[in-house]
């Protein structure tokens, strides 16, 4: 496949983890984060890991929208969905997250309710054009990348005059969850030496929202695409920087990224969206100005005004470690649930339910590793 | 350390209720299984955990399968859910070195299906069971009310008969065998989404749905008894039928992603769509375990029949209590197949 194939090309993949080995000093470590899901996915699809020397460790952030979603709005949807008149529609991969007492809205869906998976926003409009019957509620969920989508069905239903489509707000914003991660103050918190920053988010915000994490918080950020050899080179992008005293935003991702972003999808979600003072992260606990809601002009698509929604917090599991996973305290096999009572099957904390989640991507692909397998080949130094 | 279970936690038999995923090939279907069907018709054939029973006869060895079609939508680029039927019938016989020699087929009709899909369903089945040579020789029909059924459901049963000194059983893969792959996988699944209403995309690929008991009578007679097993890898795709087989036969599996085929159309729409090829179905390929000094025999064998032009060997068996199925990928690290967990694509077969 052109235009894919070349960025996976193991050739060039192993002549950059020699340079990677190389210039790695010995007598340092060097923690990174990818923030997003992607990056996450495309660490354990590839293998990544077999291809860095061990004074590198990747630290899985929190950025899959689905893991980051708190259990109480997971309850909110499936309390929607029982509603008689609400056909709710949903991306795929939120069918199976865990509420609280173990409900999902797969289960839902199985006890009756009118759920309908659809892989676009458009797919929702089309139900509320052609079903003027039903209350069409889109579960409207994920990043800045996700938004400009949700912004365009409600531009649609807007023209089309649909009085039957809603949306229940969900999005939320990468650098606000970014900034919390560099101010924890717990004591176990680990030191991050630098940041592969998200793909397909700065698509749209472009690389200018992260300056102030070189400026302010002295970390280097690299923006990298989702290809694993972009991913190869941004950790090599960054360990020079870290070697070189240096911190600076730098953009590996520049077939896709610019400084500014896409000036149109901002304008669109400033429009329509606005900042909601705060709103719990799932593992990361309340945020200030870290999620979006429809703005009064909007009111009449916004499923939380049309509906009775009242948030009621729910607690995950107390021996779910996903809070300190998802800030790097902690990997997914130090959890005690992990492989046992938590699987990809039954997903008891966040970062199981997704699988761009940190312990989802370590089950699928890496749990081997656990086990120390003599056979598999490390590049040596 | 964690120990894992590979089957995840057991069923809430008491509240929890059927969905999606206890039909998709993964996990959840097996545990469905585990837990409600062998739990309460426990014996040996079912417990031996393949898509068929043989059992001796006087004068001989038989086969028996039955399975059941529910494929959405109904008609695909390059078949139906009735060549379909038959083809995965007789597919089920096949892996266990048989020949197939008599299907049923019985139809659940919803009130209000056109005729006319049905006569072509029809057409397409008696078709494709000429071409085996299986006729369809018993068969029943129910009515149920609109909104009971999605058009037509198909139940099918095959009997067959194995060589009496055939034991081929997905219990039987040894370290060191070789993993054959009889063709470039994801075609069925990729042909079946393409019509999908709510996914239409514009692509060549069709459904590899095919009858492969000649292929596997070809490979039989080229080595039989180096044969340990063979599967056709359909719901939950080759991902599903490796973990399968190393859970039964408590052994891990290492492929290699560079040498498992995929058509160039498959994986573009597979990437456009976010899905992993291992996972998507295929209804005309099968998976074949051998001892390693047959495997290159095996190999040419399959080859040399039209149906396995393409064949490959993907990779080989190995000690591993976990039973895993790794993976050495095209960028060169490692990583685990894992079985499909919930469900890629509802009913594609």
């Amino acid at each position: 496949m052109k235009h894919v194939d070349e960025y996976r090309d193991g050739e060039i993949a192993r002549g950059l983890a020699r340079r990677i080995a190389a210039e790695a000093r010995e007598d340092h470590s060097y923690r990174f984060m990818e923030f997003c899901g992607g990056h996450t996915h495309a660490i354990s699809r590839y293998g990544i890991e077999d291809l860095l020397p061990a004074s590198i460790r990747m630290i899985h952030g929190p950025g899959c929208p689905v893991c980051v979603l708190p259990m109480g709005r997971i309850d909110d949807a499936i309390s929607l969905a029982k509603r008689p008149e609400v056909t709710l529609c949903t991306y795929g991969d939120l069918m199976r997250v865990p509420g609280s007492n173990g409900a999902s809205l797969l289960k839902t869906k199985a006890a009756g309710a009118d759920i309908r998976m659809v892989y676009s926003t458009l797919d929702a409009i089309a139900i509320a054009s052609n079903e003027p019957e039903r209350q069409v509620v889109f579960f409207a969920i994920g990043f800045e990348t996700t938004t400009p989508p949700t912004a365009m069905a409600i531009r649609l239903a807007q023209k089309k005059r649909l009085t039957n489509f809603t949306i229940f707000c969900n999005h939320v914003l990468t650098p606000s969850a970014i900034q919390t991660i560099l101010e924890a103050s717990d004591p176990d918190a680990v030191k991050i030496d630098g940041f592969v920053g998200p793909a397909h988010v700065s698509t749209i915000i472009g690389t200018a929202p992260y300056r102030r994490f070189a400026s302010e918080f002295r970390k280097p950020v690299v923006v990298a695409g989702f290809e694993p050899l972009d991913v190869v080179q941004a950790i090599l992008m960054l360990v020079r920087q870290v070697n070189q005293g240096r911190a600076e935003i730098e953009n590996q991702y520049i077939r896709a990224v610019t400084e500014d972003g896409n000036r149109k999808a901002l304008d669109e979600i400033a429009d329509i969206f606005e900042l909601r003072e705060t709103f719990e992260w799932r593992g990361l606990g309340e945020i200030p100005r870290s999620a979006l809601r429809l703005r009064e002009p909007y009111a009449q698509f916004d499923a939380e005004r049309r509906f009775p929604v009242v948030t009621k917090p729910a607690r995950d599991n107390p021996a779910c470690e996903c809070g300190a996973i998802l800030r790097g305290v902690k990997r997914p096999q130090d959890c005690k649930l992990f492989g046992s009572a938590c699987t990809p099957e039954t997903p008891m904390g966040a970062c199981m339910v997704s699988s761009e989640g940190s312990c989802a991507a370590y089950w699928a692909y890496g749990r081997f590793r656990q086990f120390e397998q003599p056979s598999m080949q490390r590049v040596s130094r | 350390m964690n120990k894992y279970e590979p089957l995840g936690r057991k069923l809430d038999l008491r509240r929890g209720c059927v969905d999606l995923s206890h039909g998709a090939g993964g996990r959840a279907m097996a545990r469905l299984i585990a837990d409600v069907f062998h739990a309460a018709f426990d014996n040996d054939f079912l417990r031996a955990g393949n898509d068929q029973s043989a059992f001796d006869v006087s004068g001989g060895r038989m086969v028996m399968t039955t399975d059941g079609y529910v494929v959405s939508p109904l008609f695909f680029p390059g078949g139906d859910i009735g060549d379909l039927a038959v083809n995965g019938t007789i597919n089920d016989i096949a892996m266990a070195g048989a020949k197939p020699l008599y299907m049923s087929a019985s139809f659940i009709l919803e009130e209000g299906f056109p005729l006319a899909d049905l006569q072509r369903i029809a057409q397409s089945m008696g078709e494709a069971s000429r071409a085996a040579q299986v006729p369809i020789i018993t068969g029943d029909t129910k009515v149920v009310e609109r909104g009971k059924a999605d058009g037509v459901f198909i139940s099918t049963a095959c009997v067959g008969v194995a060589p009496v000194d055939l034991d081929l059983s997905g219990d039987k893969a040894r370290p060191g065998d070789v993993v054959l792959l009889s063709g470039p996988i994801g075609d069925h699944g990729v042909a079946v989404m393409s019509r999908r209403e709510n996914l239409a995309f514009e692509t060549e690929v069709l459904s590899d749905t095919a009858a492969l008991h000649e292929l596997v009578a070809a490979m039989i007679d080229a080595a039989g008894a180096s044969i340990r097993l063979m599967r056709d890898p359909t719901r939950g795709g080759l991902a599903a039928t490796l973990n399968e087989i190393a859970h039964q036969s408590r052994v891990g599996v290492r492929i290699s992603e560079s040498a498992i085929p995929v058509r160039a159309q498959v994986a573009a729409a597979c990437e456009l769509l976010g899905l992993d090829p291992l996972f998507v179905a295929n209804e005309g390929k099968l998976v074949a375990f051998v001892a390693p000094e047959a495997a290159e025999t095996v190999l040419a064998a399959m080859r040399a029949h039209p149906l396995g032009e393409k064949s490959a060997r993907i990779g080989e068996v190995i000690e591993d209590d976990h039973c895993f199925v790794q993976m050495t990928t095209g960028f060169g690290g490692g990583r685990i197949v894992d079985w499909l967990s919930g469900e890629q694509l509802p009913r594609i077969c």
